[in-house]
C-alpha cells in the first residue's frame, strides 16, 4: 500500500504500529522523497501482508492515526503449487482443463509448459497454479483429480507435509 | 533357541547363510522346500543342505513336506519366508496358524499372511503367549516395526509417506537421469534383476500397497484392505514428465501415503524436490513417519535383497529370544 503521512518526527514509527496490531507482517518499507511534492508530506510504500479480514481494520487505524492511504494493491493468490499432467491433452481440450480451475474465481492457472513428442502420442505438461488460500488449492486440485479421471490423464501432484 | 526354516528361495537362503556364518546362538532344527524337508532336534548342518539343494534341486526327504516340519519338529519359532500370494496368502497363513496353535513363535517375511489375516493371526499369538514379528515385510532391512514399536513408543503416529518399492525407485532414477523412457529403463531393471518377469506388482504400485496396508494395520489397528487403497503406477510416466520436474528442481516419485484423519490411503507418483529425505537414487527404499512429539522421522535403507531381508528377520528372531524365550 501507498501511504501519505505528515513529514515529522515519529509518524513513520506511527504508521507501522498498526500494521503489527492487526497481525500483519511487513516485507518491505520504501521510503522516498518526492522533490515535486512540497515538504511536509512523506509518500511511504509499505509491502506487508495481512491475515484475510483485517484490511479494514488495519485501514481505519491509520486513518486514526492521520495517515492518508493514496492506494492499496493487493495480490490475493498467495498459494502455489505445480502439477505435472500426462495423457492426450489438446485432445481432450487443454483449454477447458484450464478453465475448469480459472472460471472458480479463487484459483488460476498461472504458467503453463509443455512437451508433444509426437501426433498421438501422449504428451506431458506442467501446470502452476495458484490460489487464495490453502483451502482454496485443495479444492482446485480436486477439480483437476475429477478432471484427470474424466478426460483418462495421469495427474501427478506434488506431496505435501500431511499431517 | 531352536528354529524352523520354511522356504528356501532367496530369503530363505540368507537367512540359512547368516545363520550358519553367525554365531548368534540360534539353531535350526527343521527346514522345507517347496519339495522336502528334513528335521534334526539337535541341529542341522546347513552348509550340507544348502549344496544339497543347490545339486538336487531339494532340500531334503521327499517324502516329508512343510507341515511335518511345523507340526512335528521341535523349535521355538518358526520362520516363513515362502513366496508371497496376495491374493489368498496360503500356504503361508495356514502354516503360521498351525505353529502359533503349536504355541511357537512365528517371524515372517511374508507380506501375504499379514496383509490379509494380520487381525486373526495377530489374536491367535496373543491368546498362546507367543509373537508374531514380521520386520521384513515392509522395507527390507530398514526396522521399521522396530522403530514404530521402541524408538517411537508413546508417540501418536499422525501420517506417514514413502518410497516402499525399490523397482519404481531404481526405474525413476534412470528415467530422470538418462531421459530413459518407462519401457527402456524397465528392460534395464530386468537385467539388473530389480525386476520380475511380470513386473505388474512392482510398477502398477500394488507391491507398495500392500506395505502400506501392513503399516496401517500395525500403527492405527484400522483393518483397512487393499482394495481400500488409492492406486497409481508408474507404468504411464514419459520422459517429458522427468524432465518438466527436473526444471523445476524437482523430480517424481513413487509415493504410499496415509493420513487417517484424512482418510488417505494412496500410492501414487509425486513431485518431490531433489533434496527431499524420500529422494533418493537406485533400489533404496525410504519413509517417514511424523508423529506428536518426534515429529518427523525419516528411515533410509535397503528395501530387498537377500542377505539385507535376513537381516531385519534375525532382528526379529533375536528379540524373541531375548523377551520370551530366554525368560521363559
Amino acid at each position: 500500500m501507498k501511504l501519505e503521512m505528515k513529514d515529522s518526527p515519529g509518524q513513520l514509527v506511527a504508521a507501522l504500529k498498526p500494521i503489527s496490531d492487526v497481525g500483519g507482517n511487513i516485507i518491505a518499507v520504501i521510503h522516498q522523497r518526492d522533490p515535486d511534492i512540497d515538504g511536509d508530506t512523506l509518500n511511504v510504500q509499505i509491502v506487508l501482508e495481512l491475515p484475510k479480514g483485517r484490511l479494514d481494520n488495519l485501514v481505519s487505524l491509520l486513518k486514526e492515526q492521520g495517515v492518508k492511504i493514496q492506494r492499496i494493491g493487493e495480490e490475493r493468490l498467495l498459494y502455489q503449487r505445480t502439477v505435472i499432467m500426462i495423457g492426450h491433452l489438446m485432445h481432450t481440450d487443454l483449454s477447458d482443463t484450464v478453465d475448469q480451475i480459472d472460471s472458480t474465481g479463487f484459483a488460476e492457472v498461472c504458467e503453463l509448459a509443455m512437451s508433444m513428442p509426437a501426433v498421438n502420442e501422449r504428451s506431458s505438461s506442467r501446470i502452476t497454479i495458484k490460489a487464495v488460500s490453502r483451502e482454496d488449492m485443495e479444492a482446485a486440485l480436486a477439480i483437476l483429480r475429477r478432471v484427470s479421471q474424466q478426460k483418462s490423464l495421469l495427474l501427478i501432484e506434488p506431496l505435501e507435509d500431511s499431517a | 533357541m531352536k528354529v524352523a526354516l520354511i522356504g528356501l528361495g532367496s530369503v530363505g537362503r540368507g537367512v540359512a547363510e547368516m545363520l550358519a556364518k553367525k554365531d548368534l546362538g540360534l539353531t535350526i532344527t527343521g527346514i522345507a522346500d517347496s519339495k522336502s524337508a528334513f528335521m534334526d532336534p539337535a541341529g542341522i548342518d546347513i552348509s550340507r543342505i544348502l549344496a544339497n539343494k543347490k545339486k538336487n534341486g531339494s532340500c531334503g526327504d521327499q517324502h516329508l513336506t512343510a507341515e511335518d516340519v511345523i507340526k512335528k519338529a521341535d523349535y521355538d519359532a518358526l520362520i516363513e519366508v515362502t513366496p508371497t500370494n496376495a491374493l489368498s496368502g496360503e500356504p503361508a497363513i495356514g502354516y503360521i496358524r498351525a505353529a502359533l496353535s503349536r504355541k511357537k513363535h512365528v517371524v515372517t517375511s511374508n507380506k501375504g499372511p499379514i496383509a490379509l489375516a494380520a487381525k486373526e493371526l495377530r489374536a491367535m499369538a496373543k491368546k498362546k503367549g507367543v509373537a508374531l514379528r514380521y520386520e521384513a515385510t515392509v522395507a527390507g532391512a530398514i526396522p521399521v516395526m522396530h522403530t514404530l514399536e521402541h524408538g517411537l513408543a508413546g508417540n501418536e503416529i499422525l501420517a506417514l509417506y514413502g518410497v516402499l518399492n525399490g523397482t519404481c525407485n531404481f526405474i525413476l532414477t534412470r528415467m530422470a537421469a538418462e531421459g530413459l523412457t518407462y519401457e527402456q529403463a524397465l528392460m534395464e531393471a530386468r537385467e539388473m534383476g530389480y525386476a520380475e518377469a511380470d513386473p505388474t506388482y512392482d510398477v502398477q504400485g500394488i507391491d507398495a500397497a500392500i506395505k502400506l496396508v501392513i503399516l496401517a494395520n500395525t500403527i492405527w489397528d484400522n483393518g483397512v484392505k487393499l482394495s481400500d487403497v488409492d492406486r497409481t503406477g508408474i507404468d504411464l510416466l514419459t520422459p517429458d514428465a522427468l524432465r518438466l520436474a527436473d526444471e523445476e528442481g524437482c523430480t517424481i516419485r513413487l509415493i504410499a501415503e496415509a493420513n487417517p484423519k484424512k482418510h488417505l490411503l494412496r500410492v501414487s507418483p509425486r513431485i518431490l524436490e531433489k533434496n527431499h529425505p524420500l529422494v533418493n537414487d537406485g533400489t533404496l527404499n525410504a519413509l517417514t513417519f511424523e508423529t506428536d512429539m518426534a515429529k518427523e522421522i525419516t528411515l533410509i535403507g535397503r528395501g530387498a535383497g537377500s542377505i539385507e531381508t535376513a537381516s531385519a528377520i534375525i532382528g526379529d528372531l533375536l528379540y524373541i529370544r531375548d523377551h520370551y524365550v530366554q525368560r521363559a
